[in-house]
């Protein structure tokens, strides 16, 4: 056979009737271009990469080795896919047909794999090895976790983080939603800009920002704190509120911090699925002779329910994740510790690899069953629409 | 059960300057069917939402019974409404969307089940009382909503609209059940439609209303029969009734040499013109070129008769609303002798059968 003929030939004369055995036929043509394609490729694109980095004052300026690399990325990206195609159906058609989803699904898995999945295995690795990880110790570093009671304060801070945020978030974007619908157009968007605004500030700014809320200067000095200056408006004495573990107040301080940046996404999701209850089911509900309690509860909930679930399941996974509200306004002291903090510090200051990737480990066992759940919960939703 | 009393009632939205309902006087005697029709916007819904309470009430008075609800919130005016989308509780079973109004009200969970299990029995809807709302049918839908209704045995049954989201067939069978059902159960009954078939072949009696007003309340023969006005006549019997301006004469009104006799003391005050109105059925072939000359533009055989749609020198009343524009001259003829498609024929009203208003107002002549 003439290989270069049937390469330029459409794919579907392969599948013609009169001629069954095309179908099983190779391209070594095709293979040969694909493959050499996709080699030179990559090592071009590994050449210039690398080009940036050890000789960038070729390029001039930065502009230019951006603009290079996104051109570069994305076209490179671009033809490694059509060497890769080319590659796949030069293989007899029936094994490229089953084979060219996987091909193009390939690379990004292959990413996903490099930056998810192989550091998830080297950590649980590590948590079976010492402090530097240059030896296995077994179930040591387990022992001393469990064992420590900063890591049982940590866990029972963070057990609190998951009952209070997402329950009061939610409980307030619900709140928000329900009364700013009750407002004339401009009031609610005005509203909901309001609420909607710490969204666009960064966890670190807003414990800085919350710094000040918090403040303490000594007696008699003004008390810039907005926090002390209405408790001593109110007779109290300055206090340095992010220090009083009492009944766990510091924490929760820090709480407000996250429900404050948390509530206008629930406030956006609740008030677009509020607003989707169809108004003739409430008053169906108003001439059976429900009152707006009743509604409420009984008609608008539990049709919004989907997207309760929604908001509370990502606004709890946000907060399994507590960290750098933490680390930046107490680095848990006072009894403010969390587990993620807890990992850092254990890491990064104590350089205890084993105990840190110990506690993440933990971790990564206690988010796992809610993640399922979302995900299952996602397509039990789409299923439903 | 109870009489409706719609006494002066009028609602006028904020920022119109016309009340979408003006001064609306119904009577409905207790177990009586009316209809509530008219073309869009005309204000039948709001009405009727005034009644339910849904809807603000500006002026005048709304009684149920003797008891005056114009101010009283919906759940305190013991009416049960089927909305024209249903308005299904989606998360409820069918069970339950019938039961919540019972459930609401306190009512023990085994009287519910077994009064839900009653109003299944009549509507066919026990094999579907677990079933989702999703999960049904359209025409199932609709039965769970007059369920809803049903199961409450309130003083007033409020429909709006309720047969339009149903296919044409699904749509004649229901509105037979629904009427039959109505008689069993002998609740007072509103129900709006715009649809003029439904209308008649429904109620008890049949209000018309036009821009907010009420035009003729009448049972279905009366209101055919005798129109109170030309709006009613056109819009009252399908296919429409012709409607034309003529000159009085001696004797009757003429009709390009045919005179239309009609009594001089009916004429009397009416000035030189009236409007005539024709039913399609009530035309007739002439045989001596006399009356109005037609020429066949459609001819539609529905079997025992045909229609005959043409163009005539007389000129027609145009349709308003929302069939604005030119009319057709409608003919009914008998069916196994149509005229061909482009004959020119010539038709005179059977005597008796003719209606006439007065061109100014509008108002009906005589009887």
């Amino acid at each position: 056979m003439t290989a270069g003929t049937s390469a330029a030939a459409p794919r579907q004369s392969l599948r013609a009737d009169d001629d069954p055995q095309a179908a099983l036929r190779t391209q070594p043509v095709k293979i040969a271009v694909g493959l050499v394609g996709m080699i030179l490729t990559v090592w071009a694109l590994g050449n210039l990469f690398l080009a940036f980095g050890f000789y960038p004052e070729k390029f001039g300026s930065k502009i230019v080795i951006g603009l290079l690399a996104i051109v570069a990325g994305v076209g490179g990206a671009a033809v490694i896919f059509y060497f890769l195609n080319m590659f796949v159906e030069g293989l007899p058609a029936r094994l490229s047909e089953g084979l060219i989803p996987y091909a193009f699904i390939l690379p990004g898995f292959a990413l996903v794999a490099l930056m998810l999945i192989y550091p998830t295995f080297q950590t649980i690795n590590y948590s079976f090895a010492n402090s530097d990880s240059t030896a296995y110790v077994g179930l040591q570093n387990y022992r001393t976790i469990f064992g420590d009671s900063e890591f049982w304060s940590s866990i029972v801070n963070n057990v609190l983080w998951l009952v209070i945020v997402p329950a009061v978030v939610v409980a307030f974007g619900v709140v928000v939603a329900v009364l700013s619908d009750k407002l004339s157009a401009n009031g609610e968007k005005f509203a909901k800009s309001l609420i909607f605004l710490p969204m666009a500030i960064s966890s670190v700014s807003a414990v800085s920002i919350w710094a000040l809320v918090y403040a303490y200067n000594n007696p008699g000095q003004a008390q810039t704190g907005l926090l002390n200056a209405i408790w001593t408006s109110l007779g109290g004495d300055p206090q340095t509120w992010l220090q009083i573990s009492t009944a766990k107040l510091n924490s929760i301080l820090l709480m407000v911090i996250l429900i404050w940046l948390q509530a206008g996404f629930a406030m956006v999701l609740l008030s677009s699925a509020i607003k989707g209850v169809p108004e003739d089911t409430l008053e169906a509900a108003r001439i059976d002779g429900a009152g707006e309690f009743q509604i409420f509860w009984q008609v608008v909930i539990p049709q919004i329910k989907g997207t309760i679930i929604t908001v509370f399941v990502t606004v709890f996974i946000t907060v399994l994740k507590i960290f750098d509200i933490v680390y930046v306004s107490t680095n848990g002291q006072y009894g403010t510790n969390v587990i993620a903090n807890l990992f850092f510090n254990k890491l990064f200051a104590a350089s205890e690899a084993g105990q840190a990737t110990a506690i993440v480990v933990v971790l990564l066992l206690a988010v796992t069953p809610l993640i399922w759940y979302q995900i299952k919960h996602f397509r039990d939703e789409e299923a439903n629409r | 059960m109870a009489t409706v009393t719609f006494d002066n009632a009028t609602r006028q939205y904020p920022g119109n300057p016309v009340p979408s309902v003006d001064k609306l006087n119904i009577d409905i005697a207790d177990g009586e069917f009316l209809v509530l029709v008219g073309p869009s916007g005309c204000g039948k819904s709001t009405s009727l939402r005034m009644l339910a309470g849904l809807e603000e009430v500006n002026g005048g008075r709304i009684l149920i019974g003797d008891r005056d609800v114009t101010n009283l919130s919906p759940k305190d005016r013991d009416v049960a409404m089927v909305f024209q989308n249903y308005a299904l509780y989606p998360h409820m079973s069918v069970a339950d969307n019938m039961g919540f109004a019972l459930k609401i009200a306190g009512v023990d969970k085994s009287e519910i089940r077994k009064r839900v299990e009653e109003a299944a029995k009549i509507l066919d809807l026990t094999p579907y009382l677990d079933r989702k709302p999703k999960a049904l049918s359209g025409g199932q839908r609709q039965r769970v909503a007059m369920g809803r209704a049903i199961v409450r045995s309130p003083q007033v049954f409020l429909m709006d609209e309720p047969l339009s989201n149903l296919d044409a067939k699904l749509r004649v069978q229901t509105r037979t059940q629904i009427a039959s059902l109505q008689r069993r159960l002998g609740v007072t009954t509103v129900y709006v439609t715009h649809d003029q078939v439904e209308a008649m072949t429904m109620g008890d009696r049949v209000a018309v209303l036009k821009d907010g007003i009420l035009q003729q309340c009448d049972s279905p023969r009366r209101m055919y029969d005798h129109p109170a006005n030309v709006f009613v006549a056109g819009f009252i019997g399908s296919p429409a009734m012709n409607l034309m301006n003529v000159p009085v004469t001696d004797g009757g009104v003429d009709l390009h040499g045919h005179t239309v006799p009609i009594s001089r003391e009916d004429l009397g005050g009416v000035g030189k013109d009236v409007t005539l109105g024709v039913r399609p059925e009530d035309l007739e072939l002439s045989s001596d070129q006399s009356g109005i000359p037609v020429t066949v533009d459609v001819v539609e055989e529905l079997g025992a008769d045909a229609y005959i749609y043409g163009s005539t020198e007389q000129k027609l009343l145009e349709a308003t609303g929302e069939n604005a524009g030119a009319v057709p001259f409608i003919a009914r003829v008998d069916g196994r002798r149509p005229p061909e498609k482009g004959e020119k024929i010539y038709l005179k009203p059977k005597t008796g059968h003719v209606h006439v208003f007065n061109s100014e107002s509008g108002l009906r002549v005589g009887d």
